[in-house]
């Protein structure tokens, strides 16, 4: 690892500029510490921003919904009494990132901002390398891990985080905080507005601008007939990245659905919000061949590349299961 | 004349009872002390600028600027301008410095300017065109046939007939013998016919085409045909220690290293030849190694730059463990296997013809020739095979060389033969055990034990699950053998007066619970407790003992243990016999005391009986083999058979295994618990493998894609299932002698798992690891159309 400065601040007000323009911040540090271990990335600063404790804690409001600080890590998310009681799908997912290991240290704000595990990016080869000739050494490579959807190029790699697919499937938005951007300092978007296809190698997968930090997730009061589910494609049982991954919220009309947000991750280099999938729930009942209908929808775009035909395959099977889980019925699949 | 010859069961206190390993609680505890943890006062930190290219010249070299760095003791080029690298990861410069860091930003000061080359690391079906290759043997073959422990009878058989193309010196011959090289191999090699090499740069070396009986005839009669495609891909040893060695000069004469090995009594001879110092002068430490797998024989090129390093920064002590990428690119993998294969059965499911087309990679040497047909010797065969030249870091022996392949290629087959008459596998297999040679009882005996313990009889479907949903369940066997012989060893037994043993060896103990078998041994002849022996290993200053590779350790220490304590113990009593009012051979030693055996109440407790050698303590030398001193302790060959029952979900390829079972024989069990430990270890290993293990290449840049453990998977817990293990104790087993137990258990949990996931899904999935991508394949082409 390369030597860096270090700096701890107490209050958010100052991490504007302390990062300067060659500064990371720090917080649960999985992500980060491992890509300056690699070389991948070599920070001149780091802020460490754990010492800031209004970016802790979680809080349930009925009125206003969930708000998660940024530093709450995936153990405290996952374990956290109201997460449990109110939205269960997301305390489940939340135990289903990585190992308990990682959980405890690993924060929500982090999760969002993680970097892609694409394997180019991570031996140092680049996030859209280019061969000698000028070809994407992905598309010309070995690709299984990579995109079917949003695979328009530049970036052919898959957003990472499993928990922003339910959370964008509840309707979170994300809270964003620079003491220099005017006024309160304070910008508030949908996650799925975070998230976005770089075009260049120096971009980043996110709407992060400089000086700016995550500070909360907030998700809205579900209605009393919400139904939601995730459902996750993985090689090995215990820590894994998922193949494919998919993530419902039904709004329930009696036993139809009234309307509905379908979310997949992995597969895509963003969360891909499938309005194709949710169009062919409404009105519908669900049953194993709704299901099945909304998530050919939900592939009906994908395009392949040379080595990742098969995750059209497991993304149809999540999103197939996500839907069947949110409507309590059994997916079929190993549990 | 002594009596060597194994107790029986009355007899034996501890031997082939179930013993908690004796290094149980220093290394759950983490006192265990690895060459990693080396950690001295003073320690600089070497690292290693590796060559980005899977193939290119080295044109430059200019480490002026790391030389000049604040911190550098030493910079050493490994790899001089000019020299052809053949693989991505290959080492071109070393560094020592003060601490990591430095030496970081050491190796990034280098500058090296490669001629790039174009590299090939595909081991796809080779084309059907290519030519056959007879011809002499390069050192590249020679050492490849050696790293894959192809037969010694087979090397030399081809030695005879190829001649070689290259010209070993006295000095490559005795490093050769040095290193484990057999000596009739190396006098092949001495009296070897000279020939120039073939100058072609193809990749494919192919066999000429092996032939017995007429498999033509026996196809064109046979009652039912099979025709598919087998096989399993380059993996890594993925050592959770990475290799590495730590080194220091006491004196400028004297060399110290640390070192994490399978072969302590053979490093100091590697290691003497390149620094130009008597291999007497260099001790060499390990006392834990955390996993090997037949890739940590050598010191590598590493180790040796550490030793220079060292010496270059005035005998302070220089470390280098390899970073993972690089052990996963270049310290060691295991060549694929794959085949194209036609079995042919009579009516009542007799095998009667083989034909095989296979082909793998093993780096650039090309990699080992898998047995096929693998256990049955089929009547009737034809078959070729094609070892690829790939640029990537070499294959090592990967535990039990070329058997998992075979069994992966051999097993599937039947299976799919089976399945093609209709046939339970268990019965197809079992009218053919004759073929099997002399391992037909063994397997005669564990077949219905493994069936029962599956209850094989009760869960068996023909192939396809037909229950309803997406989930498949299915189940699978394979058989597999090894040798198993023990090595040479030698061991010396110290009795104090005050009656403490001391027992010194320079083995180690690779996990597989050597320490706690030879101290059974010990205790169990000298009939006292297990605590009361002080063993010391892992120092190459104590009696030479063999390298632990070919499941060899276990018959190699144990006999030695057994001389030596018999000895000992008959040297005891004659001392004693004389205040026992006894004979020497009317004496016992049972119970920590020394007694009559037709009159126990004459007895002397253990240090009593000790106090009756004198004033100094006495030592002897146990050693094995030792033909003065019948009979053979050790034996060779074992079998083994597994099953496994497997999950498939057909909408997602995903396969959790829910049960294996493995039936093993190793002869005497020394002790049941480190040897049911050894099979379970290699189950969890094997499940790795079936499922989840791949080298991947890319065809791009050639490099590794996947140098971590996040892309390259192991299993984890959750992902094991169900493990039973039974060991074959007693009557048949026992009076065989010890045999090693390392290999064999890992050979068949590839093809088990395969045929469990063929019978569950109907369908093969042509090779290993049976990853989702390729499960899903299986299921929409019917499995015979797949690639590599």
């Amino acid at each position: 690892m390369r030597p860096f400065e270090y700096v701890s601040p107490t209050n958010k007000e100052q991490v504007a500029t302390l990062l300067g323009e060659y500064g990371s911040i720090l917080a649960g540090g999985t992500d980060l510490l491992a890509l300056m271990k690699d070389d991948v990335v070599a920070p001149q600063r780091l802020v460490n921003i754990k010492h800031i404790d209004q970016l802790r804690g979680v809080t349930y409001q009925p009125g206003n919904g969930l708000r998660v600080g940024a530093l709450t890590t995936i153990a405290e998310f996952a374990e956290d009494a109201n997460v449990r009681r109110v939205y269960p799908v997301l305390a489940d997912a939340a135990h289903e990132v990585a190992s308990p290991q990682i959980r405890n240290l690993a924060t929500i704000g982090g999760n969002m901002c993680q970097r892609p595990r694409c394997w180019y990016f991570r031996n140092g080869i680049g996030l859209m390398a280019k061969t000698p000739d000028g070809k994407s050494m992905v598309l010309e490579g070995d690709n299984r891990y990579a995109a079917i959807l949003g695979n328009a190029g530049p970036a052919y790699f898959v957003s990472p985080s499993t928990l922003a697919p339910v959370l964008i499937a509840l309707g979170a938005k994300i809270r964003l905080y620079s003491a220099k951007a005017a006024g309160s300092g304070v910008r508030e978007l949908p996650l799925e507005e975070f998230f976005v296809i770089p075009k260049s190698e120096h971009e980043l997968e996110h709407d992060l601008k400089p000086g700016e930090m995550v500070i909360e997730i907030v998700v809205p009061p579900p209605s009393q007939n919400l139904k939601a589910a995730s459902y996750e494609v993985r090689q090995r049982a215990a820590f894994d990245w998922p193949l494919a991954q998919a993530s419902a919220a039904l709004e329930m009309d009696g036993s139809t659905v009234k309307s509905a947000r379908v979310v997949l991750g992995h597969v895509a280099p963003i969360p891909w919000i499938s309005p194709e999938a949710a169009q062919a729930l409404v009105g519908k009942s669900i049953s194993p061949e709704t299901a099945m209908v909304a998530a050919n929808a939900a592939v009906a775009q994908a395009k392949p590349l040379s080595h990742n035909k098969y995750k059209i395959t497991l993304a149809k099977a999540a999103v197939k299961r996500a839907i069947l889980g949110a409507a309590g019925q059994s997916t079929g699949g190993a549990a | 004349m002594s009596e060597y010859t194994w107790p029986d069961p009355a007899t034996r206190p501890l031997l082939g009872k179930r013993i908690s390993r004796v290094d149980g609680p220093v290394k759950a505890s983490g006192r265990a002390k690895y060459t990693y943890d080396y950690n001295p006062n003073g320690l600089l930190a070497g690292k290693i600028l590796r060559c980005p290219h899977a193939h290119a010249r080295i044109v430059s070299i200019d480490s002026s600027a790391a030389e000049k760095m604040a911190g550098v003791k030493a910079v050493k080029v490994l790899q001089t301008p000019g020299t052809e690298i053949f693989w991505a990861g290959d080492e071109v410069v070393a560094v020592a410095a003060v601490d990591e860091s430095t030496a970081e930003d050491a190796i990034r000061a280098i500058k090296v300017q490669y001629e790039v080359l174009p590299h090939f690391v595909s081991d796809a079906e080779p084309p059907k065109n290519i030519g056959v290759n007879n011809g002499p043997i390069s050192r590249d073959d020679f050492e490849d046939m050696e790293d894959n422990q192809v037969p010694d009878e087979q090397v030399i058989a081809a030695i005879k007939a190829n001649g070689i193309s290259f010209k070993p010196d006295d000095k490559y011959l005795k490093d050769a013998q040095a290193s484990g090289v057999d000596p009739q191999v190396v006098e092949a090699l001495r009296s070897a016919k000279y020939a120039e090499g073939k100058t072609s740069r193809s990749p494919y070396k192919k066999t000429a085409v092996q032939k017995q009986g007429d498999p033509d005839k026996a196809f064109t009669s046979a009652a039912a045909v099979s025709e598919g495609f087998y096989g399993a891909s380059c993996i890594t040893h993925c050592c959770l220690e990475t290799h590495g060695m730590a080194s220091e000069w006491p004196t400028d004469k004297d060399l110290v290293v640390h070192v994490s090995t399978q072969n302590l009594s053979g490093i100091a001879p590697q290691v003497s030849e390149p620094l130009g110092i008597p291999a007497g002068n260099i001790q060499v430490l390990q006392q834990y190694i955390g996993g090997g797998f037949g890739s940590k024989f050598s010191p590598d090129r590493w180790g040796i730059a550490t030793a220079q390093l060292s010496k270059a920064a005035g005998g302070k002590p220089v470390k280098i463990m390899l970073e993972r990428d690089a052990e996963q690119e270049v310290a060691g993998m295991r060549p694929s296997g794959f085949a194209r294969v036609k079995i042919a059965a009579d009516k009542d499911g007799k095998l009667v013809a083989w034909e095989s087309r296979s082909w793998g990679t093993g780096g650039m040497g090309g990699g080992g020739t898998p047995p096929l047909p693998y256990i049955f010797e089929i009547p009737n065969q034809r078959k070729q095979h094609i070892a690829i030249s790939t640029n990537q870091g070499s294959a090592r022996a990967w535990r039990a060389p070329n058997h998992p392949q075979a069994a992966v290629i051999t097993m599937t087959a039947i299976e799919d033969l089976a399945a093609k008459m209709n046939m339970d596998p268990v019965d197809l297999i079992t009218r053919n055990l004759e073929l099997t040679g002399p391992r037909e009882k063994i397997y005669r005996d564990e077949l219905p034990i493994a069936a029962e313990l599956m209850e094989w009889k009760k869960k068996w479907h023909p192939r396809g699950d037909k229950s309803a949903g997406p989930i498949k369940r299915g189940l699978g066997l394979s058989l597999h053998t090894w040798g198993g012989r023990g090595h040479n060893s030698d061991c010396d037994l110290t009795i104090h007066p005050d009656g403490s043993v001391e027992i010194k060896m320079a083995t180690q103990d690779l996990g597989t619970g050597c320490r706690t078998i030879i101290t059974i041994v010990a205790a169990d002849t000298l009939g006292i407790p297990l605590d009361n022996i002080k063993l010391l290993i892992g120092d190459s200053r104590y009696p030479v003992s063999g390298a632990s590779g070919g499941s060899t350790t276990s018959g190699g220490v144990t006999s030695s243990t057994r001389r030596a304590a018999v000895d000992a113990r008959d040297q005891l009593f004659a001392k004693v016999a004389p205040a026992l009012k006894a004979q020497p051979k009317e004496l016992e030693a049972v119970n920590a005391t020394v007694r009559v055996k037709s009159d126990p109440s004459r007895s002397l407790r253990w240090k009593e009986a000790c106090a009756k050698i004198g004033a100094m303590p006495m030592t002897i030398r146990g050693k094995n083999p030792d033909k003065s001193k019948p009979p053979d302790l050790t034996n060779s060959g074992v079998g083994g058979v597994q099953m496994a029952d497997v999950s498939v979900d057909t909408e997602t390829g995903i396969v959790r295994v829910n049960k294996m079972v493995a039936v093993q024989d190793c002869g005497l069990v020394v002790d049941v618990k480190t040897a049911e430990s050894q099979v379970l270890g290699a189950l969890i290993m094997g499940i790795s493998y079936a499922l989840y293990e791949e080298k991947i290449l890319d065809p791009v840049s050639g490099r590794m894609l996947n140098p971590n453990m996040e892309f390259y998977r192991l299993a984890g817990i959750a992902d094991i299932g169900e493990m039973k293990v039974h060991m074959m104790i007693g009557k048949g087993y026992d009076e065989r002698g010890v045999i090693g137990l390392a290999e064999p258990p890992v050979i068949s949990p590839g093809a088990a798992i395969s045929n469990a996931i063929a019978n569950a899904i109907g369908v093969r999935v042509p090779f290993l690891p049976l990853t989702p991508a390729r499960v899903l394949e299986a299921l929409e082409n019917g499995g015979t159309h797949a690639t590599v």
